[in-house]
């Protein structure tokens, strides 16, 4: 059974200051996505059921990859796979999902592809289906329980209205939601352990993609604007006695006019 | 003429869609058409002629039922490709959100999924979505011929119906049974609750202990006319609240008159949650929590004290 974890680098989006509308991103720690870490987490516990297997993260991203990756294998992943290169910088989903589909088809061999359902800077949710489609895949997503027996898995999903139980055989590309694990952490013994763990790097000449079919080159959004909305708050705040508090409180909310029904 | 092709799985998005498509479809000098794929679609073709389709594409394939991303994907790429649409309009509900990208892919198309606003800008399409989990909102453009937006629900307006009559044209797929099988659907217990339209939500998050206490949350809630909402864990990872009270990035946008967020740290997916409610209020036994910031009233305190003293001062008033 060999599992390929997409998973992507972001800022710590709880540390990330506006000023003048602009996220300011200069000493933010990178770390990867939440669902991502889902995914690696589900990874590690169907090797572990299955005794055997091969778990590969793929991530496409600069080159603080290199530090941000070794959580990934001091947590369970055997290898892995970047995709670093000035030319992939700016990247939008599409042309992720281009460069990730052809570094799996390079790796081949794969049995089940897991993403998140989101990133948890974009929550797009389109690098999964985009794969599917370029792997000529079935696509399972907002996967909340994954079962994987005798070259098939089993699925449930968080749809709106209902909980949707699905089949495919293998291979298959699958996005998992927040609520499918809570994933573990890495021991001081498995992160030293990881720094032995291969870790290869791809260009796009590796890839056979020309530079310019990349990156921000390859992208099919123009953004044209990224800004924080302007919201200015109040920010009052009462502490002390309770009573006192709470009348103040509620004279604050009957001044704005916001208590009447 | 170029097209614009709409298509939602829920029929009173796809008719949001159509409502605001009339509006591009001059902008832009296309026409509006829409996709009726699966079980009954043929029945559906006059509603979507009454609110302004020009046009609607039926098929009835085995194989759209049940919906899969895969088989709708291929469907949609056959009727975009055969009628030269250029601007696929899809609602971005999950389905709707896992099937935009791989019909895109198909179309070697761009892709914005969870548009919350759309609108034609120097004669073309610009559409917004949240950035950074919700930090900043994203303009975008699509620079590919043809352009795929998933639109999230109730973003427009539905239009008023008229009497008008359109074509109806066989879509004649060539589906493949696709390959992931639906074997069983449990229906959600749904709740009848409509936090978008609230005029004041009290939200509860993980600084309640367990969900007997949501008695306190409840009472507070009725004093003041209030809907419950509730963070991420309470809804879809503990179940004590259905996934129609769960606020934020993956949840509802409010924007009540009155937003009481209680046991909330204020993290960025919540808020972009919250950012529509006139006066926000907050009450965290953390005094650094961030939600403070983000708050025009805070209240440093253990929920437990503070929500039964203010639930009796409000009744007392
Ligand atoms: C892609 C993505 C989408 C997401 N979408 C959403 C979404 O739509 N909605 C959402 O809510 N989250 C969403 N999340 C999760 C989000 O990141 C946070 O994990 C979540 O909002 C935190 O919920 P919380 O504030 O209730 O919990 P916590 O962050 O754990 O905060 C609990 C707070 O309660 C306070 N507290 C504890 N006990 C008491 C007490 N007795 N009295 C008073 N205060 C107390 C604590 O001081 C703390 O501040 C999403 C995450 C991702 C990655
Ligand atoms: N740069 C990347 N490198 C590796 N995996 C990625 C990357 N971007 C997105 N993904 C995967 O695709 C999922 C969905 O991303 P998105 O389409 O941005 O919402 C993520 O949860 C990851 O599993």
């Amino acid at each position: 059974m060999n599992i390929i974890v997409c998973m992507k680098q972001i800022p710590d989006l709880q540390q990330i200051r506006i000023k003048e509308r602009k996220p300011v991103l200069e000493g933010v720690p990178l770390i990867f996505g939440d669902m991502d870490k889902n995914a690696l987490e589900e990874a590690v516990r169907i090797k572990e059921k299955m005794g055997t297997g091969k778990i590969t993260v793929l991530a496409l991203g600069p080159a603080k990859l290199k530090d941000t990756i070794k959580e990934a294998l001091a947590i369970g992943a055997d290898e892995a796979v970047l995709l670093i290169d000035p030319a992939f910088a700016g990247s939008d989903s599409a042309a992720t999902a281009k460069a990730l589909a052809k570094a799996i088809q390079k790796m081949g061999g794969y049995d089940l592809i897991l993403c998140g359902e989101g990133s948890t800077d974009n929550y797009s949710g389109q690098v999964g289906p985009r794969l599917a489609e370029l792997l000529d895949l079935p696509q399972i997503t907002y996967v909340r329980e994954l079962e994987v027996a005798d070259g098939k898995i089993k699925a449930v999903r968080n749809m709106e209205e209902s909980f949707e139980v699905v089949e495919a055989d293998l291979p298959a590309v699958v996005t998992v939601a927040a609520e499918i694990n809570t994933p573990r952490l890495a021991s001081l013994k498995q992160i030293l352990q990881a720094a032995r763990k291969p870790v290869q790097t791809w260009t796009p000449a590796d890839l056979g993609l020309a530079g310019d079919a990349v990156g921000a080159k390859g992208t099919a959004v123009e953004v044209l604007s990224n800004l924080a909305p302007e919201t200015a708050r109040k920010q009052v705040v009462f502490k002390g006695e309770l009573d006192e508090v709470i009348g103040n409180l509620v004279d604050a909310l009957i001044k704005e006019g916001v208590l009447g029904r | 003429m170029a097209e614009i092709l709409v298509f939602c799985e829920k029929d009173d998005v796809a008719l949001e869609l159509i409502s605001k498509g009339k509006e591009f479809k001059s902008a832009l000098g296309m026409s509006l058409a829409a996709a009726l794929l699966g079980q009954g679609a043929a029945g559906k073709a006059d509603d979507y002629f009454a609110y302004g389709a020009d046009r609607v594409y039926v098929s009835e394939d085995a194989a759209l039922v049940p919906f899969t991303a895969e088989a709708y994907a291929e469907a949609l790429y056959q009727i975009a490709q055969r009628h030269g649409a250029e601007v696929l309009l899809l609602g971005s509900t999950k389905r709707g959100k896992e099937l935009a990208p791989r019909v895109a892919q198909k179309l070697e198309a761009g892709c914005i999924t969870d548009a919350n606003s759309v609108r034609v800008e120097d004669g073309q399409l610009v559409a917004d979505r949240y950035a950074f989990g919700g930090n900043t909102v994203a303009t975008g453009a699509i620079k590919t011929p043809q352009k795929v937006i998933a639109v999230m629900p109730k973003t427009f307006a539905l239009g008023a119906r008229e009497a008008k009559k359109g074509e109806v044209v066989d879509a004649a797929l060539s589906l493949k049974t696709p390959r992931t099988r639906v074997v069983e659907r449990k229906e959600k217990a749904g709740e009848a609750v409509n936090l978008e339209e609230a005029e004041a939500i009290v939200c509860i998050g993980r600084g309640l202990e367990k969900k007997e206490d949501l008695r306190i949350v409840e009472e507070l809630a009725r004093v003041l006319g209030a809907e419950v909402g509730c963070t991420k864990s309470l809804s879809t990872d503990w179940g004590w609240l259905s996934e129609d009270r769960l606020v934020g990035l993956s949840g509802k946008k409010v924007s009540p008159r009155l937003c009481v967020s209680v046991g909330i740290s204020g993290q960025i997916q919540y808020t972009v949650g919250i950012r529509g409610a006139r006066i926000t209020v907050s009450i965290n036994k953390d005094e650094n929590a961030p939600i403070f910031a983000l708050s025009d009233y805070g209240v440093v305190g253990n929920l437990y004290e503070v929500l039964p003293r203010l639930t009796e001062k409000l009744k007392s008033l």
